[in-house]
């Protein structure tokens, strides 16, 4: 394995095969030199990577609990303010501070993580925040969170005779994120790293606090074959279903406009978790994801021209 | 004081007890502070957060928007080397409830100030121990304040204490009967504390880049077990560690304080064990007897966890009949003080003793010389029965 990609995260990890969060944590903190410091929400990645005695961590890390990934690195940082005050300090830091960068999942942000990530937003604290989106809580074996689409089948809310799984729009979380005026946030996708590796240098280098939205295919409980995630993610954002943009200082900018857009069927097929919309009893559903996926890339767009 | 020199301030000051702590917590100098309001611990964050604003102090405040972020700001600045310290009370404390392991478990010497007080519902903003006695199994250690003077004493040895054995202090006040009483108390130099206290010396820190440490792991069957049994470990030498800092303190402040403090005691054939603020009305009703020739005494636990049951028990080995006051209910339960004189008894001494429960001053309510002098005349007149009783 290339060592400069594993010189922050070792290769030695527990994640499933074909998991794309240690791609996400490597290419965000691959984007600079700079010394890091971790602070980690339960989930995914924290169990993957620090079962004792051995860590897979290189750099500072810290994990607390599920909901507090944001409030932990804002204490950090001002530990970081605090100390280095003290000049040898200081000294032995290169008289900067580290970077901090804080990753949680979709159910560690978008739900019991959102009150500490709007707290430490609004305080402006100089981190890098990082969601690691798999739309559910699939540590926990696959349970609805607020970032599940439309549609989806999970342990929590089944698809069944009398339901098509979840039955509410997922949260606007770029949106939320966006509403407390931070200086630079974006969507992004394990699939495309070049785009996510730009985002995540021009993130880590916005003063005060800046935002990842990251979409992670999970090939255990989105039910898809390990070798697919690249696949999978990919027609993610080709259908318009995840779409790649960037808010700097309240402007947006699409990053990528598929040439040829594909139907959503082309996504949803590809995933166990979307199978029981492929009845005629829920051909409808598939409809009403297809006109909302559209009606949101419409509004995308007037955001970027300013209308 | 216009009048007076600046150089002969006195170091005599009435304060309240949330103005006292705050003064401890500048002249320990703490690095961060989160701050989150809650009655009645808000004077501490404010007058706090006051010095701050007038170039007193250098800490960097986080203004947290929850006690489970000031809690989890706290953990983040501990661990990357810092002296944290935050305040709280009641739903405030259980907020924080699940992040208060955590910090133990990761062996942050944090100190967090508590203005004690009743937990909803019904809401209730006054003092009791029912918040601080709801999370005393979370690994932090508990120190009971009695007045205004120990509440500023007890912060500066939690801080003290907290980084000698690397666990968090909860320095306890009662809330409104200390935290917002005004008393007459005796600050020590700025000097001597920063020397007292010294600067923290993180053995691992989040901002040690050489040796990167991950703090938090999971632990699984084959490990969880014996970091119990350290922390357990930690907890126990606290005791005696506690024991030494306290005798430290006194050459630079000359007040005693230790484990409990035994008043009247040692010919005494009854005595009432109690912790807190109402431990002074009590002393009172204590002197009122003696005058009148009765031999009664009273114990007052200072350090609650780690609790020294030993040392509790050879205390009061001669005494005949006790009476625990619990300002605490435990439903379904005895009281938690009176289950840890219970145990303390259970080896000491040759004769049986006779312990009363005693429930009082829940929600705020008063607890007065009268009902002091009732569980004396309770325990002389031999009305001991493992029933509680209320005093209300």
């Amino acid at each position: 394995m290339n060592k400069n990609l594993t010189k922050k995260l070792a290769p030695g990890h527990a994640t499933c095969a074909g998991c794309g969060i240690p791609a996400i944590v490597r290419t965000v903190l691959g984007a600079t030199d700079e010394p890091v410091i971790v602070s980690n929400a339960t989930g995914c990645l924290e169990v993957t990577t620090t079962i004792y005695p051995n860590t897979s961590w290189k750099v500072p890390y810290i994990h607390s609990a599920f909901g507090n990934a944001a409030a932990t690195a804002a204490g950090i940082d001002a530990a970081q303010k605090a100390l280095l005050k003290n000049k040898t300090l200081r000294q032995a830091q290169g008289k900067k501070p580290a970077k901090i960068v804080a990753f949680g999942g979709d159910g560690g942000t978008y739900d019991i993580g959102l009150q500490a990530l709007s707290g430490a937003l609004e305080r402006g604290h100089d981190f890098l925040y990082v969601c690691y989106d798999n739309e559910g809580y699939m540590n926990t074996g696959c349970q609805r969170s607020g970032a599940t689409p439309y549609g989806a089948n999970t342990e929590t809310q089944p698809a069944g005779t009398q339901s098509f799984g979840k039955d509410k729009q997922r949260k606007d979380l770029m949106e939320i994120v966006k509403a407390h005026g931070i200086k630079y946030l974006a969507q992004a996708n394990v699939a495309y790293l070049d785009d996510l590796k730009r985002k995540a240098k021009k993130a880590l280098e916005t003063p005060g606090p800046s935002f990842l939205l990251v979409l992670q295919p999970c090939t255990s409980l989105w039910r898809f074959p390990t070798s697919d995630y690249v696949k999978v993610g990919k027609l993610a954002t080709e259908t318009n279903f995840w779409p790649l943009y960037e808010i700097e200082d309240g402007k947006y900018t699409i990053n990528y406009t598929p040439s040829n857009k594909k139907p959503i069927e082309e996504f949803l097929k590809t995933q166990g978790r979307f199978k029981h919309l492929f009845t005629s009893r829920n051909k409808n559903i598939i409809l009403q994801i297809q006109q909302q996926i559209d009606e949101n890339w419409e509004k995308l767009q007037k955001k970027v021209s300013g209308i | 004081m216009k009048n007076k020199p600046e150089k002969n301030k006195s170091n005599i000051k009435a304060m309240n007890g949330g103005y006292a702590m705050a003064e401890a917590l500048r002249q320990i100098q703490a690095d961060v502070m989160a701050v989150y309001p809650i009655t009645p611990q808000t004077t501490i964050i404010e007058t706090y957060a006051k010095m701050k604003a007038d170039g007193k102090v250098a800490t960097e405040i986080v203004h947290v928007e929850s006690e489970h972020s000031a809690m989890s700001a706290t953990i983040g600045a501990s661990a990357a080397g810092a002296r944290a310290v935050t305040a709280t009370s009641s739903q405030g404390l259980l907020y924080m409830a699940e992040l208060l392991p955590v910090a133990s478990g990761l062996r942050l010497p944090i100190v967090m100030c508590v203005s004690s007080r009743a937990i909803s519902a019904p809401i209730n903003i006054h003092g009791e121990h029912g918040d601080v006695m709801a999370v005393r199994d979370l690994g932090w250690i508990q120190i009971f304040s009695e007045n205004v003077q120990e509440a500023y004493d007890d912060v500066i040895i939690a801080a003290k204490l907290a980084e000698t054995v690397d666990l968090p202090v909860m320095p306890i006040m009662d809330g409104f009967h200390t935290s917002h009483t005004t008393e007459r108390i005796e600050i020590c130099d700025d000097k001597d504390i920063k020397n007292f206290v010294g600067k923290r010396k993180a053995e691992q820190s989040l901002l040690d880049f050489k040796n990167p440490v991950s703090f938090g792991p999971v632990a699984l069957q084959n490990s969880y077990f014996e970091f119990k049994i350290d922390q357990e470990g930690a907890m126990q030498k606290a005791k005696s560690e506690y024991k030494k800092i306290c005798a430290e303190y006194k050459k630079i402040s000359g007040r005693r304080h230790g484990l409990f403090e035994e008043y009247k005691l040692d010919d005494a054939d009854s005595a009432i064990v109690i912790m807190g603020a109402t431990s002074e009305t009590a002393k009172v009703v204590v002197d009122n007897l003696r005058a009148k020739g009765k031999k009664v005494g009273l114990l007052k636990i200072n350090l609650y966890r780690p609790f020294p049951y030993k040392e509790v028990g050879r205390e009061l080995a001669h005494i005949k009949k006790i009476a625990v006051l619990d300002r605490a209910i435990s439903f379904g339960a005895y009281p938690p003080l009176y289950q840890d004189i219970v145990s303390s008894m259970q080896h000491a001494g040759s004769h049986k003793h006779e312990i009363a429960s005693y429930i009082y001053g829940l929600g705020g309510r008063d607890t007065l010389q009268k009902d002091i002098e009732k569980v004396f005349d309770d325990l002389e007149e031999g009305e001991i029965s493992n029933k509680v009783k209320y005093l209300k």
